[in-house]
């Protein structure tokens, strides 16, 4: 199978355990991903809030790049997914954007990484694939806002109850559980600006994936990643009590599942360790 | 007094309200104050104005108190508002027009680290038509929270160095110029 690919911008610098991981198990699955000639940012949340025709233009520029390839574009980064999908939608419902509207075909579908794998590869081609049962692992798989909402830009067939990661990880055997936080909110780049409500929203979904009794949590975005395994050392000092839950991108759990011995690089980049739980568990 | 309250104490005013809505394209008058889309944010906690009362606001024509507000800055477009908001408006988008509206009129913003943040993000796509995401950072805590704010970051620079996720030499890619035209031409449409 053949794609193109947005890799986004934090793939190769803060989420680089994510982009390593997507292309070794996309290699193991036979899927050749296409990176985009010339990609550029996709405004992320900075251009939104500063001009809607920049935020527009700026992830328009990639969608027309694509739209002449003409092959499914994935996309790994949520947030990235959403920019993309607004201004697809916007270029479908007429919106004039200088060298882009007048050509734009839009013959292709724009894929979150986790959709593509569970409906496009689909199951068969997993099972096929996988040499190693998750059976040890109890997860809650965290989707966060950007793939899911709102519905009309993203379109979501639940988007308060997402499902294809749920499915992706029962998949490969794992003790998927159930609980109410899969689309709330890790405060994104407040991180930066207000760290003290990033926290506070990053502190809640640790302890509601506890509560779920989950050993980790699994996500399809940087933001969210980043948010939940970089900040847990802060959150124990400042309230005293201890986190340590591994926090894996999607892809590194199935590239684990697929047996990738690459897996054991991109564990290193964790913050808060992960190794500890599968070995514990007969993963590594 | 409580901003629901207000409209029995001020004549309300739509210009403000026409002018949101010619901007964002949302219909901020159909807002019948359900509260849906307060019940389901995540910073309520951190606003002066909730949500739902913002809308309220804006319907009255209470300018100086939306564009002031610590509410249109400290949202995190986690987008539950306008997933839920029976009547199909946009809440989120209308933070982002506020915010627009604000700026544009030189409005120093209560949270002032936040546009900050975004146009130091944008300068640096600007620049390579990629973010590098540690000259952001470095240029964003220099700028709001100066050299002492920056040190403060020095254990986690330090973190994401050793395990390899920064990338020290950001190269612009090669179609840089369409980047920038996009910027120059965004910014003359306003
Ligand atoms: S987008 Fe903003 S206002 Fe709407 S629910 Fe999320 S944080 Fe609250
Ligand atoms: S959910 Fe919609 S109608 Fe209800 S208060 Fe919020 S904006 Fe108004």
């Amino acid at each position: 199978m053949k794609v193109s690919y947005y890799p986004g911008c934090s793939l190769s610098g803060t989420a680089r355990e994510y982009g390593e991981s997507v292309e070794a198990v996309c290699r193991r699955l036979e899927v050749e991903l296409h990176e985009l000639t010339n990609w550029s940012c996709c405004g992320s949340s900075s251009a939104h809030v500063t001009n809607d025709m920049l935020a527009v233009a700026l992830a328009a520029r990639n969608l027309e790049i694509a739209d002449r390839v003409g092959m499914d574009l994935v996309v790994p980064c949520a947030a990235c997914y959403h920019r993309l999908k607004v201004a697809e939608k916007e270029l479908l419902a007429g919106k004039q954007i200088e060298g882009i509207s007048d050509i734009y075909k839009g013959d292709f579908r724009i894929k979150h990484i986790v959709d593509f794998l569970w409906e496009d590869v689909g199951e068969g081609a997993l099972k096929e694939k996988v040499k190693k049962q998750l059976g040890g692992l109890n997860l809650v798989c965290y989707y966060g806002c950007l793939t899911a909402r709102p519905p009309k830009v993203t379109d979501a067939k639940r988007p308060e109850d997402p499902q294809a990661m749920d499915y992706l990880m029962k998949s490969l055997g794992a003790n998927v559980k159930s609980w109410s936080y899969k689309t709330a909110c890790c405060g994104g780049n407040l991180i930066l600006t207000r760290p003290d409500i990033a926290i506070r929203l990053i502190q809640k979904i640790l302890d509601m994936a506890l509560e779920a009794g989950a050993d980790c949590v699994v996500t399809g975005c940087p933001m969210c990643y980043s948010n939940l395994d970089r900040m847990q050392k802060q959150i124990s000092k400042e309230t005293g009590e201890k986190y340590n839950i591994p926090i894996f991108y999607l892809t590194e759990l199935l590239g684990v599942s697929l047996g990738e011995p690459s897996a054991k690089r991109w564990l290193r980049r964790h913050f808060t360790d992960a190794t500890l739980l599968l070995r514990r568990v007969g993963l590594t | 007094m409580m901003v629901a309250e207000l409209s029995r104490v001020i004549v309300p005013n739509s210009g403000f309200c026409r002018k949101v809505e010619e901007m964002s394209g949302e219909k901020v008058s159909a807002c019948f104050q359900c509260t849906k889309c307060t019940n389901g944010c995540p910073v309520t906690f951190a606003m002066d104005i909730a949500p739902h009362r913002l809308m309220h606001s804006i319907q009255l024509g209470l300018k100086g108190e939306v564009l002031h507000s610590d509410t249109i800055w400290v949202c995190a477009s986690c987008e539950t508002c306008n997933t839920r908001c029976p009547n199909g408006i946009d809440v989120a988008h209308i933070m982002d027009t506020l915010r627009q509206i604000s700026q544009g009129e030189g409005i120093r913003a209560s949270q002032s680290n936040v546009p900050i943040f975004h146009s130091v993000f944008l300068s640096s796509v600007r620049k390579h038509g990629r973010v590098s995401e540690m000259e952001m950072a470095l240029i964003y805590y220099l700028k709001s929270q100066g050299l002492t704010g920056l040190l403060k970051q020095a254990g986690m620079g330090f973190g994401m160095l050793i395990r390899g996720k920064i990338k020290l030499i950001p190269t612009p890619i090669r179609a840089i110029s369409q980047v920038r035209a996009i910027f120059r031409k965004a910014e003359e449409r306003g």
